[in-house]
């Protein structure tokens, strides 16, 4: 059962009210039955966000980071930018001092996960099916599973895809959009919506670089365009050069996090 | 294709409100999209379709109020029009924007019976 969210999510619920809402209309709306022809079209206000729903499981999830002290990251590129590589390293060089947890989105497979549980943290797979994104209330779900400790650090791994999760708040305190060289330096323009909404870009398997004629400048020049505020971090995740500073920055934002506010 | 769960997420706010607004059957959802949204409105409408059926917005007609894109430009400090995130300001060049407008995905309002 679902704790955060009571959820039935079902359609049969809504059929029931169908059946009493009819009842309904015939009570009290008789002037309706009594003037055939006449339209009973109304219009009606809603001025409702389309994603309301999901933002309103975000933010719970963002309360319950929040009492907890937690950094969660949710960490977005295309497929085969090396993400869940760049997390086995990054757990690697953190689990002795830090508590860490992954939820692993992918349409299929329980492949990445296994990765994680492999470095010796615990990882949760959600397995999109049909859907391209991750959502809040999936995410709130993981947390029942994962039950993560206070003060620790979250990684949510997102389907590799650099259009849908740009829409999803999943009450993460930053998106990471990871770009690998080997995609080409036009990305952040081609996928302007991820890297406008992505706090840190990081630019990955620099080790490649001599190899490509992948111009980086470029690159960051196109994702300041389509975000001013957006801070970016070259690294190999592979070799391990300029690991130092991504390590850097998230014990700085951890830190940041277990800051207690009043 | 994440338009369908937009779909999906618009007709259950459609069913929420059928008991609050006391109605049984949509004919029309006018929806404002942005155009920084992120929303490509061809899929929204194909999938539009394809999630109401059955349901009580089956066959109800989507209006889609498409509203432009406006930034602060803070070389400027004025608001300007954009087209796209990566725009540049048009009056000095500078990429210094802060969207403020255009983004939003909102059900306006609704005819019902």
């Amino acid at each position: 059962m679902c704790g955060v969210c009571g959820c039935g999510e079902g359609h049969s619920h809504s059929h029931d009210h169908d059946h009493t809402h009819e009842h309904h209309d015939h009570d009290h709306d008789a002037e309706h039955a009594h003037a055939p022809g006449l339209s009973q079209k109304r219009m009606v206000q809603i001025e409702q966000d389309i994603l309301a729903k999901n933002n309103r499981y975000a933010a719970e999830n963002r309360r319950y980071f929040g009492e907890r002290g937690m950094l969660v990251l949710n960490l977005v590129s295309s497929p085969g930018s090396g993400k869940t590589t760049l997390l086995t390293e990054t757990i690697a060089r953190l689990k002795d001092d830090l508590d860490i947890t992954v939820i692993e989105g992918d349409q299929q497979t329980a492949r990445d996960a296994e990765r994680i549980r492999a470095t010796g943290v615990p990882a949760l797979q959600i397995n999109t099916g049909k859907g391209c994104h991750l959502d809040a209330h999936r995410v709130g779900h993981a947390l029942e599973t994962l039950q993560p400790k206070d003060h620790s650090l979250l990684f949510i791994e997102n389907v590799g895809n650099l259009v849908c999760p740009s829409s999803f708040d999943l009450g993460e305190a930053h998106k990471v959009v990871i770009l690998s060289v080997t995609e080409g330096e036009d990305k952040p323009i081609k996928y302007p919506d991820m890297f406008h909404a992505a706090d840190l870009m990081i630019l990955n398997k620099t080790d490649l670089l001599p190899y490509l004629d992948f111009d980086s400048e470029q690159c960051i020049q196109y994702a300041k365009q389509v975000n001013p505020r957006i801070k970016i971090l070259s690294l190999s995740a592979k070799t391990g050069e300029g690991m130092d500073s991504w390590l850097r920055w998230l014990k700085a934002e951890l830190e940041l996090q277990r800051i207690d506010y009043a | 294709m994440h338009e369908m769960s937009l779909c999906e997420s618009i007709l259950q706010v459609l069913e929420q409100q059928a008991e609050a607004q006391q109605y049984s059957k949509v004919k029309t959802v006018w929806l404002e999209i942005g155009a920084l949204s992120n929303v490509e409105t061809d899929a929204l409408r194909f999938s539009f379709d394809v999630v109401m059926q059955g349901s009580l917005a089956d066959h109800a007609q989507l209006e889609i109020i498409e509203v432009p894109g406006q930034a602060w430009c803070m070389p400027c400090s004025r608001n300007v029009v954009v087209q796209q995130l990566y725009d540049l300001c048009p009056h000095c060049g500078s990429h210094q924007l802060q969207v403020n407008s255009g983004d939003q995905m909102r059900i306006k309002e609704l005819e019902v019976e």
